[in-house]
């Protein structure tokens, strides 16, 4: 299909566009701040250096695909980050879902386990989706795919390290990522999901099929898998709900409430 | 104040003097963010390529480039848009901006990538291949840390960016 134009664009071209740039861009922005709440409380310094690093380079990556929203006419790039209520936002819900038990200031218990395998799988999708993007209909997504990849190079390779050494330690670090491994995959359908529009969206050259994107996760996968002695599930939950349908939990919402407070106060400070 | 022409050529040289706000010895145009610059009657406009996505130092720079265009060239209608395509890759850092970068005490990135993946960095200290890895990730998206064995100092190196 040749590149299209935003004028040429006809509606349902353009609701399966839109729609998949909101949720590239949720997605990126509910775990760039998660990502942002492990500061200071990171397993030790380099890893504290690095994560808000990646957290930096994801949120610029949601940052740029709500500008082609703006681009399209939805709105302030501000407004898509910060105003749009949770029913609206099409991020999977196991990206919002807190850190652990407790609170950022007042004992928190974050699970770097779940953070290491939550970041791993997703960064792993998000690779296999730019890599297709970098072919879609749309020239200023693959544009913005092809930039976006330069830094996954290193997101990946840190979240895979992270993964097979915690996988290779044994005992309760096993124990530990073993269990997030079972709650990740408990969600982990939502992530693989492009959502009710998947079929336009791979029928107009957006992107490619859900199923042959999954695929390619799984098959890259496997080898790591099987490294660590760990087999792949037969399928991938969507227990506590679909993102792409709008559906969220209560994580999503004070989440919002949190990192939209500075924007609520004054709308015209720069994030 | 003395009129100067306004040509790319002139221009150009205003932006040698905008350097990276936080490595104040390499110029935007040795970092390889300048990708074009068209003059016309009405309007100059300027083409940057980001470095880093979330690198929170556009705005700065394009503050940066507006100021040393209307202060020194007394050039009115600026745009400053930062593009995406081509991506910028770190074999965009000029000669004189790797040199530049050595003074601050960051390690140019390779030239070329090896098919390996390995990424050997000379200290720019003391230029000693003995050297180890902290931190792949640094105090900016851009920059990782590093250790020299030789000459014991800490040291950051550019990161490798490459659509390879």
């Amino acid at each position: 299909m040749s590149k299209i134009d935003i004028q040429q664009m006809d509606s349902a071209y353009k609701s399966a566009l839109t729609d998949l740039l909101y949720q590239l861009a949720d997605d990126d922005f509910i775990l760039a701040y998660r990502g942002s709440e492990w500061l200071g409380l990171a397993p030790h310094i380099e890893e504290d250096v690095a994560f808000s690093s990646i957290s930096q380079d994801t949120m610029g990556h949601a940052s740029m695909f709500y500008q082609l929203l703006e681009d399209l006419g939805e709105g302030k790039v501000d407004d898509l980050a910060h105003s749009r209520k949770a029913k609206y936002r099409r991020n999977a819900i196991l990206l919002e879902m807190v850190n652990g038990p407790g609170h950022y200031l007042k004992k928190p218990q974050y699970d770097w386990a779940f953070a290491v395998v939550r970041n791993y799988f997703y960064v792993q999708m998000k690779k296999i989706r730019m890599d297709s993007l970098k072919n879609s209909s749309y020239e200023p997504l693959a544009q913005i795919a092809i930039n976006v990849n330069l830094e996954l190079y290193y997101h990946l390779l840190h979240w895979r390290t992270w993964f097979v050494q915690l996988m290779q330690a044994g005992d309760e670090a096993r124990k530990r990522m073993e269990a997030a491994i079972n709650r990740v995959f408990d969600d982990f359908g939502g992530v693989l999901s492009l959502g009710p529009l998947g079929q336009e969206m791979s029928k107009s050259g957006l992107i490619e099929p859900e199923e042959i994107l999954k695929k390619k996760w799984i098959l890259v996968l496997e080898p790591v898998f099987d490294s660590i002695n760990l087999s792949m599930p037969a399928n991938f939950g969507i227990k506590n709900g679909n993102g792409r349908k709008g559906e969220h939990t209560e994580d999503l919402d004070s989440a919002l409430s949190i990192l939209s407070e500075v924007y609520r106060v004054n709308p015209a400070a720069a994030w | 104040m003395e009129q100067i022409e306004i040509t790319v050529s002139n221009i150009l040289d205003a932006l040698h003097r905008v350097k990276d706000p936080e490595i104040d010895t390499i110029s935007i145009v040795d970092l390889g963010m300048v990708e074009k610059v068209t003059v016309n009657d009405h309007l100059i406009c300027i083409d940057l390529l980001p470095t880093f996505m979330g690198c929170p130092a556009l705005e700065i720079i394009r503050n940066n480039v507006v100021n040393e265009l209307k202060c020194f060239m007394g050039i009115d209608f600026i745009k400053v848009q930062f593009i995406y395509h081509p991506p910028w890759t770190t074999d965009r850092v000029t000669e004189e901006g790797r040199e530049n970068l050595k003074k601050f005490g960051i390690a140019p990135p390779p030239k070329l990538m090896p098919e390996t993946g390995e990424w050997h960095v000379d200290c720019p200290y003391c230029d000693s291949t003995y050297t180890t890895l902290e931190n792949l990730f640094g105090p900016t998206a851009c920059r990782s840390i590093l250790y020299c064995k030789s000459c014991k100092n800490p040291f950051e190196a550019m990161k490798p960016v490459s659509t390879m």
